[in-house]
């Protein structure tokens, strides 16, 4: 039984890197309909930044929020350049641009940082908290600013005006169009956001898993896992559904015993297939119904 | 003659219409083209060196795989990101069985086949309920999770864990004066050839009508009686089938195989090569397998360092310049010189 409840407590803290993941992916799904897989990279392309000018003295701080505002401004721009033009391709174009956009931020990320493996240091510090070694400080940490950004999400989307004119565009743009709002900036805001917290979740998860340009692969999927399995359009059950991963791939991880370290990815595909298989909204996500 | 090309410009299967519809000149230039094709094909292994024509041995072993995944994106609108799955259970199949059980290498091809078929009709049934990005999402974590499966040591004793699986390659049979990789170019120019061929006639009959209307819409297709869950299964596993076959003798030529070989990396390349080619449209996978295989090495010329970034830009010049892929570019120039003629 103690084994047990180490086993949830160490999930839950790791669970924390994929609900940080499982939020970003689920704000660009919100934003455009789309899931983007090139989000780690930009996530990681951002810490990047961050990691640079900390380096060049910059405090953590600034370089945080600094960061989180050339991400946002990045993000919009990426949007404008690449993504506006093909509005109105077919879906697989869009995919195609994801990758296309994949390989060149991991290549010039190679390119201008070198593939060596580098520290990020972390604000909260890397000592145990409360002198239990299931869990640092840093993920604690860690957890919290998941839950703040959850919550000042949770307050944007549903007390301000832009929020409602960014929910309303995604779910019927002709509709919000005709009521006046700006459809095509709406996207692009979404898309500044949702890079805006992807280099959040990258600056939080760099100090665990270290900095280099492909450390965002795995995580992505495990990101994907828990967004699927909070259901994709709802942000509170994104961060729950990390969790949820998390603390699955670790008992699976604990008592299954060939799964082990070895087939910790499959547990993410088996997670998104079950779920997608028996419930296809996700546990907190709405079930789209198509008309006819 | 009256094509709505605006029409074709957006849906690739009805470009690929245009090209089929038959025409008194155009016929004859069809068929002078085939021939000229058929002889270059035939004649390219003794006038070049050995490298280049392991190479095009490689261009018509993706075009294989992405075929079938055409057949099942292109021809049944599933998407996949997961079909370098495929082509690894296609590649280990065929080195298990020769290293292990010493079978020919002529016949680890339908056995390959066999296997993925069985394999894609199961993993099409869960993708019944998903579509569009869900499925493509599905796939993605598949193609990710396979080289760990490939790892895993209870499989070890057959799969080489790690190291993976050597395997000789097959001299020419029968005494033909050919060395080795002159025959491996014809063998596999056989199997293209038969594989492509099937293709088109799956295509024109009841099964292909099928497939297409499911693609085209669901529910009418369902209206007319066709079992959508079974065609759609089926597809997946016809899919499976073609990518293991590339896939077996994507071994065979390579003469190895191992987990790294099979990375997500490999399912993203396919679904490039068919954007690029164009989908829907059969010979597409020919360019779409060009460029897999010369469009990484051109970018690497260009600059070491940014050889992906190179890569990523080809790219998306490629989509944005030719959003149909080849496929809808060829129709557009089709249509003007023909308009010209006439």
């Amino acid at each position: 039984m103690e084994l047990f409840v180490q086993q949830v407590i160490a999930g839950i803290s790791t669970g924390s890197i994929y609900a940080c993941v499982a939020l970003a992916v689920v704000m660009i799904y919100v934003a455009i309909g789309h899931l983007n897989f090139a989000q780690g990279e930009m996530a990681m392309f951002s810490t990047f930044i961050a990691w640079q000018l900390i380096t060049w003295g910059v405090p953590y701080w600034v370089a945080f929020f600094l960061t989180i505002a050339i991400s946002f401004v990045g993000g919009i721009v990426i949007e404008r350049v690449i993504f506006k033009p093909l509005d109105n391709a077919p879906i697989l174009s869009h995919v195609v641009m994801f990758i296309a956009l994949l390989t060149i931020i991991t290549s010039a990320a190679g390119f201008i940082w070198d593939f060596s493996i580098k520290t990020f240091p972390s604000p909260f510090g890397s000592a145990p908290l409360f002198g239990s070694s299931l869990i640092s400080a840093h993920q604690a940490g860690m957890m919290a600013v998941t839950l703040l950004l959850l919550l000042a999400l949770f307050f944007f989307f549903r007390y301000t005006r832009v929020g409602l004119a960014l929910r309303a565009s995604a779910d019927n743009p002709v509709s919000a169009r005709l009521v006046g709002i700006r459809v095509s900036w709406m996207i692009a805001l979404g898309w500044g956001l949702a890079t805006a917290i992807g280099a959040v979740a990258g600056m939080l998860v760099a100090p665990v898993v270290f900095l280099e340009p492909n450390m965002m692969l795995g995580i992505l999927v495990y990101g994907f896992a828990g967004a699927v399995l909070g259901g994709l359009s709802s942000p509170g059950g994104a961060v729950l559904g990390g969790f949820l991963v998390g603390v699955i791939e670790n008992l699976a991880g604990t008592f299954i015993p060939v799964i082990g370290g070895e087939l910790k990815l499959t547990i993410a595909l088996c997670i998104i297939v079950l779920v997608l298989v028996l419930k296809p909204g996700g546990l907190f996500g709405r079930a789209t119904i198509q008309r006819v | 003659m009256s094509v709505n090309l605006e029409e074709a410009a957006e849906h690739p299967a009805v470009a690929a219409d245009i090209e089929t519809r038959p025409l008194g000149r155009d016929r004859m230039l069809k068929i002078v083209f085939g021939l000229l094709i058929l002889v270059a094909a035939v004649v390219l292994p003794f006038v070049t060196k050995s490298f280049f024509v392991f190479q095009v041995t490689m261009v018509m072993i993706y075009a294989i795989a992405i075929l079938g995944l055409n057949l099942l994106t292109g021809f049944n609108g599933q998407f996949s990101l997961g079909h370098a799955a495929f082509y690894a259970i296609g590649a280990y199949t065929a080195a298990i069985l020769m290293d292990k059980a010493e079978v020919s290498y002529v016949w680890t091809l339908p056995v390959a086949g066999i296997v993925c078929f069985v394999f894609g009709f199961l993993f099409g049934l869960p993708a019944l309920r998903l579509e569009g990005i869900y499925l493509a999402l599905a796939t993605f974590a598949l193609s990710v999770a396979t080289p760990q499966i490939l790892k895993l040591s209870p499989l070890e004793h057959w799969t080489g864990g790690v190291q993976g699986i050597v395997i000789m390659k097959p001299d020419a049979p029968f005494g033909l004066p050919l060395n080795q990789d002159q025959w491996l170019y014809f063998f596999t120019l056989i199997v293209t050839a038969l594989m492509f061929w099937m293709a088109h006639n799956l295509l024109r009959s009841r099964t292909g009508r099928a497939m297409m209307a499911i693609r085209d819409n669901p529910i009418a297709s369902r209206s007319m009686g066709v079992n959508n869950s079974l065609y759609k299964a089926t597809t997946f596993g016809i899919s499976a089938t073609y990518t293991g076959i590339a896939g077996a003798l994507g071994a065979i030529v390579v003469q190895f195989v191992a987990p790294d070989s099979f990375t997500v990396v490999l399912s993203i390349a396919l679904l490039v090569g068919l954007v690029v080619g164009g989908v829907g449209w059969i010979p597409g996978a020919f360019f779409g397998g060009l460029f897999v295989l010369f469009v990484p090495n051109i970018a690497e010329s260009i600059s070491k360092g940014l050889s992906g970034a190179f890569y990523g830009l080809i790219l998306m010049f490629l989509v944005f310049i030719m959003p149909t892929g080849v496929a809808g570019f060829i129709a557009l120039i089709r249509h003007k010189i023909l308009r010209r003629g006439a």
